[in-house]
């Protein structure tokens, strides 16, 4: 081949030069890449350049600012709090977890499963919490071993951030007259079912408590009425327990809201999706532990019976009273009597955060349908005996005409399928979990010039924001991944993770100390509570139900 | 490593040079510009990645991830690695060692997510792979480059091997 020995010979040649004489062959050939890499680097500023040049357009447009927004800067701790739980069930041990007083039970099991996991960084956030500079000084619940529960955690000796452990251990009560009574207690947090809200917040503002209260807020349209009027114009600080208020990309939603990226909103979709027996409420019956409620009982000599469980102090202002059945106390959720259903217990989370990003108030008309259509005793003979009347699919439209609006919510409680928090304008769309995307809609009248110039591509999101993304977790369970998918489990605060609830804690017990409202005071719990009644009321009366804010109530 | 070692060392014709060294230019274009784009991308991390791997390695992955100084490492050496290996391959540069690092890495890529029959990631190739993917394929096509070089003639190589 003459090309073979052209090139023997040119290497010959080359070889037989002496010391660095290098002949213009060589040069030609040992620089023959630099022109590709000539063209790599113009090519490659070039896309840089059309990249940060799209990219601040588009920031430019949104009027966004690029860093995370500022969420819940505590102040500094100041005084003593000295703090009472009432009722001290899963979420009352998440609550107290969140003041910093994780239950040892917890605390062991969690650190067992982040040796096993490192992914698994609930202990380690735990770990990472401020400290709140509160005594646990009060435990009531009426059933003996959650009592007891509740006053280990007060014993607690792994503390967020090296605390001691504190050198009393709280008292516990039975009753909550008598913890309210007591002169060692300044604030209390209320985790009963809601049957017992509204009674126990009022009772706890004129003992002269701050309220920390679980949603919803009260369980009929009356206590809402009673609530407002105790807690309007009150010293007490009274924050309902929304801690998705305090989720980051909530605060960078309602940034893009405010700036009008979306364009004229028309409708919000929120959504449930779960779908197993715990997320239908259909939890194992005599658990025992903090932890039981997932898993196996441990022991079963100290089962709720009505020896350990005063059953007639728990029914209390129930409607109906029911003799001792286990079945209810343990799953409450499932019936009206004692809960509001999924409108209190889960379209609340998604009403508060529309409303939190939107401002909307209390909508002008609900219409809700659904059913039980999966946890029957028939589909489930072993696991159910008694029948719920809280459905397992439930649908709500609001109609805000004002605000040219409607806020569907679509519950399932058969089905973990996500549905994300969709905001949709005529110019984007935003989905909100922990993290958020706005995508450009293709018709966008704003968006129409940068769409056509290629500037904007309506095939992908234009803004991300995603809230410690080089933070990788672990999600251990389905619930567990439907409550991080919708930024219920943790958010991030000044880059590092945190629990929504201890900031949500955090950000109560500083308008205690130092003034301000909370972030999910009376007006927001009335506008949750109505919003959630209006929901439940138009299931049960199976019509449209409507506001009406003269007489303040509804019709 | 001097091409005299290498018993395959060719003497190539015009067109084969011309080729082959296309191909170690285009190879060294993909992953320069791979590693300039995870450098350009301050919160660039192979976390996902490794996460979503399967097969006899992802514990290895998992362990990766789990420590984040160690995370850390992997990434600046992952986009630094294939900035470099870029830069070698399309100057001609120690061409043949960098040929070689880059067909460990595309290999140690493909351990970590091939695509064998019952292996599912949960984000979709941008093809269809039965065993064999575009890793693979680079990787062996590095082999390649490192059993016929080019850079001692058509790189910066040729000055170095000047003696």
């Amino acid at each position: 081949m003459s090309d073979t020995k052209t090139n023997k010979a040119e290497e010959q040649q080359s070889s037989q030069n002496s010391g660095l004489q290098f002949e213009r062959r060589d040069i030609i050939k040992g620089l023959a890449a630099v022109p590709a890499m000539l063209l790599f680097l113009w090519n490659y500023f070039k896309k840089q350049a059309l990249d940060k040049m799209r990219s601040g357009e588009i920031m430019e447009e949104l009027s966004l600012k690029k860093k995370a927004p500022a969420v819940l800067k505590n102040k500094k701790p100041g005084d003593l709090i000295r703090l009472g739980v009432i009722g001290y069930g899963w979420r009352g041990a998440q609550d107290v977890k969140a003041a910093g007083f994780g239950n040892p039970e917890w605390a062991a099991k969690a650190k067992a499963a982040a040796d096993r996991n490192k992914l698994d960084k609930r202990f380690e956030t735990y770990l990472q919490q401020d400290d709140l500079n509160l005594a646990l000084t009060g435990v009531c619940d009426v059933f003996d071993t959650r009592r007891e529960q509740g006053i280990a955690s007060s014993k607690a000796t792994i503390r967020p951030n090296g605390v001691a452990q504190q050198t009393a251990p709280a008292k516990g009560y039975l009753d909550y007259q008598d913890l309210l009574a007591s002169d060692d207690i300044d604030a209390v947090i209320i985790t009963t079912p809601d049957h017992w809200h509204s009674k126990i917040a009022i009772d706890a503002e004129r003992a002269g408590k701050h309220v920390y209260v679980e949603k919803c807020m009260t369980r009929t349209m009356e206590e809402a009425h009673a609530m407002y009027a105790a807690f309007d114009g009150s010293k007490m600080k009274l924050q309902l327990g929304h801690h998705s208020r305090a989720v980051a990309s909530h605060e960078k939603a309602k940034e893009i809201i405010d700036n009008d990226i979306l364009g004229p909103i028309t409708l919000v979709e929120v959504t449930t999706n779960r779908n197993s027996p715990g997320g239908a409420w259909v939890y194992p019956i005599q658990w025992n532990s903090i932890e039981d409620v997932y898993q196996k009982y441990e022991s079963k000599d100290r089962y709720a019976t009505p020896k350990t469980l005063d059953w007639d102090r728990w029914q209390g202002p129930a409607p109906n009273k029911v003799p001792f059945n286990l079945e209810r106390y343990f799953r409450w959720r499932c019936w009206y009597d004692y809960g509001t259903g999924l409108s209190g217990d889960l379209l609340s989370h998604d009403f508060d955060a529309v409303n939190q990003i939107m401002d909307l108030g209390i909508p002008k008309t609900a219409s809700s349908s659904g059913g039980i259509y999966r946890y029957t005793k028939a589909n489930f003979p072993d696991m159910i005996e008694h029948e719920r009347d809280v459905p397992d699919n439930f649908q709500t439209v609001f109609e805000y005409p004002e605000r040219n609006l409607t806020v569907m919510y679509s519950a399932t409680l058969t089905n973990s399928n996500h549905r994300g928090k969709v905001f949709m304008g005529h110019d984007a769309t935003m989905e909100v979990g922990s993290g958020l995307t706005v995508t450009p809609d293709n018709s966008s009248t704003r968006y129409k010039q940068k769409i056509a110039d290629g500037i904007i591509n309506t095939s992908l999101p234009m803004f991300a924001y995603s809230p410690g993304s080089k933070d990788i977790d672990g999600v251990t369970s389905a619930t567990a991944k439907y409550f991080a998918q919708k930024g219920l489990m943790y958010t991030y605060k000044e880059g590092k993770r945190a629990d929504p609830t201890h900031l949500h804690v955090a950000d109560w017990l500083d308008c205690i100390r130092n003034g301000g409202e909370p972030r999910c005071n009376i007006e927001e719990g009335f506008e949750e509570a109505v919003a959630c009644h209006m929901a439940t009321q138009s299931y049960l009366e199976g019509r449209r139900v409507e506001w009406d804010p003269v007489k303040r109530k509804i019709v | 490593m001097n091409d005299r070692l290498n018993p395959l060392a060719p003497d190539y014709s015009h067109y084969q040079l011309v080729s082959v060294s296309l191909l170690r230019v285009l190879i060294g274009w993909h992953l320069l510009y791979e590693g300039m784009a995870k450098l350009a991308h301050s919160n660039w991390t192979s976390a996902a990645y490794l996460l979503d791997s399967k097969w006899i390695f992802s514990g290895v992955a998992k362990w990766i991830v789990t420590n984040p100084g160690l995370l850390s490492f992997v990434d600046t050496l992952n986009m630094w690695g294939l900035t470099l290996i870029g830069l070698s391959l399309m100057f001609g540069l120690m061409s043949r060692w960098g040929s070689i690092a880059g067909a460990c890495l595309l290999v140690v890529y493909y351990i970590f997510h091939p695509p064998l029959v019952g292996l599912e990631y949960s984000k979709p190739p941008e093809g269809s792979y039965l065993l064999v993917d575009k890793n693979l394929v680079e990787a062996c096509a590095l082999f390649v480059l490192v059993m016929f070089p080019t850079s001692h003639i058509t790189g910066l190589d040729r000055f170095l091997n000047k003696d």
